[in-house]
C-alpha cells in the first residue's frame, strides 16, 4: 500500500516534468526563439552608448557588460551584490560546520585500503580535474559554468585525494588563509569601485573585445577570487565532515 | 522528433531512478540510483537549455553528494562490529 501511494506520488509529480519538458511553447527549438519578447534580448544588445545596435561575436568592443555569457554579466556584473550575499551564506555554513565539528583531529577510520593503482590514478585524475575547475573559473565569461561549479570541481579534487591516501589530510590552514584572502579582495574590488565610479561594485576595467580571454572588465577577476573561495570553502566543509574525534 | 522522443525517455528514465532510489533494500544501490538520478537531470537541463544549471548539477549532485555519502556508508559499521 505504501509503496503504491509512493508510485501514485512520483507519477503525479512525474507528470509535471513530462509537460515541461514536452512544451515547445516555453523552450523552442534551436533559432526559432523570438528574441524580441525577452528580457535577454535587452542586456545582449545593450552597449555603452545605450544604442540597440547589432552585438557580433568577437568584433564588438566596449559593450556595457563584455561577457559572451549573458547568465555571467547578470550574476558577476548586474547583480553582483547578490553573488556577494551567496558567498556570505556558504562562508557562514562553513563557520558552522566548523564550530560544530572543529575539534576532530583524526581521519575517519575506512573499511578498505586504497591499492597501488587507485593511489596512483587517483593523483592523475586529480590534477585532471583540478585543472578543469581552474578552466571554468577563468573562462566563466566565455563558456557555462563560473566562479560556483568550478570552485566545486576543485573541492572535488581534494574530495578524491582524501579517498585514494591514507595518510592525507588536506593543509588546512593554507585553505583558511586562502578563503579568508579571498573574501577580502572581493570587497576590496568593490570599495574600489566605489571610489572610483561612485557605485559599490560597480566595474572600473576596459571591457575590451567581446569573445576574447581579457574582457568583460571585472567579471574573469571576480569569478577567479569566487572560484577559489567556493573551491576552499567546500574543501574545509569536507575536512571537518571527514575527520573525527579521538587522538 | 528525435529531440521530442529523447524528452520522453529522459523523464520517464528519472521517474524510473527516483522511484528505484526511493524503494531499494540497500543503501549502496540507493545512493547508485541517486546518482544516476543526477546525472539524467543533467541531460534534463541540458535539454532545456540551461547548461550552467547543468555544469553545476553535475559536480554537485553526481560528485560531491554522491561521495559524500558513499563515505559516510563506508565509515558505518553493524552494530556490534569490531572497530
Amino acid at each position: 500500500m505504501k509503496k503504491l501511494l509512493a508510485f501514485v506520488f512520483v507519477i503525479v509529480l512525474g507528470a509535471l516534468i513530462v509537460n515541461h519538458l514536452n512544451e515547445n511553447s516555453l523552450f523552442t527549438g534551436f533559432g526559432d526563439a523570438v528574441l524580441a519578447d525577452r528580457v535577454s534580448d535587452s542586456y545582449i544588445n545593450r552597449d555603452v552608448q545605450g544604442g540597440q545596435g547589432e552585438v557580433i561575436f568577437g568584433e564588438s568592443q566596449d559593450l556595457e557588460s563584455g561577457a559572451a555569457n549573458t547568465v555571467t554579466a547578470i550574476v558577476a556584473d548586474y547583480r553582483s551584490f547578490d553573488t556577494l550575499g551567496e558567498i556570505t551564506v556558504l562562508f557562514i555554513s562553513s563557520l558552522g560546520v566548523a564550530l560544530l565539528l572543529g575539534q576532530s583531529k583524526k581521519r575517519i577510520g575506512l573499511e578498505f585500503r586504497p591499492n597501488f593503482m587507485l593511489k596512483i590514478g587517483s593523483r592523475a585524475l586529480f590534477a585532471i580535474i583540478l585543472m578543469t575547475g581552474v578552466f571554468i573559473s577563468i573562462h566563466g565569461h566565455l563558456t557555462p559554468g563560473g566562479g560556483f561549479p568550478g570552485g566545486a570541481m576543485i573541492a572535488s579534487s581534494v574530495l578524491l585525494l582524501y579517498l585514494a591516501d591514507d595518510e592525507f589530510r588536506a593543509k588546512m590552514r593554507g585553505f583558511k588563509v586562502l578563503e579568508s584572502t579571498m573574501g577580502v579582495l572581493y570587497i576590496l574590488l568593490g570599495v574600489v569601485g566605489l571610489f572610483i565610479t561612485g557605485i559599490f561594485l560597480e566595474n572600473f576595467i576596459d571591457n575590451g573585445t567581446l569573445g576574447s580571454l581579457f574582457s568583460a572588465g571585472m567579471i574573469p577577476i571576480i569569478y577567479v577570487i569566487i572560484g577559489l573561495k567556493v573551491g576552499s570553502e567546500i574543501s574545509s566543509v569536507i575536512d571537518h565532515f571527514l575527520s573525527e574525534e579521538g587522538a | 522528433m528525435l529531440i521530442n522522443i529523447l524528452e520522453i525517455v529522459v523523464s520517464f528514465l528519472l521517474l524510473l531512478m527516483a522511484f528505484l532510489a526511493l524503494t531499494s533494500k540497500s543503501l549502496i544501490k540507493s545512493v547508485m540510483f541517486l546518482s544516476s538520478l543526477s546525472m539524467i537531470s543533467v541531460i534534463a537541463f541540458v535539454l532545456m537549455k540551461a547548461p550552467d544549471v547543468a555544469l553545476t548539477e553535475a559536480v554537485i549532485g553526481s560528485g560531491l553528494v554522491t561521495s559524500l555519502f558513499v563515505f559516510t556508508l563506508l565509515a558505518t559499521r553493524k552494530v556490534g562490529q569490531k572497530q
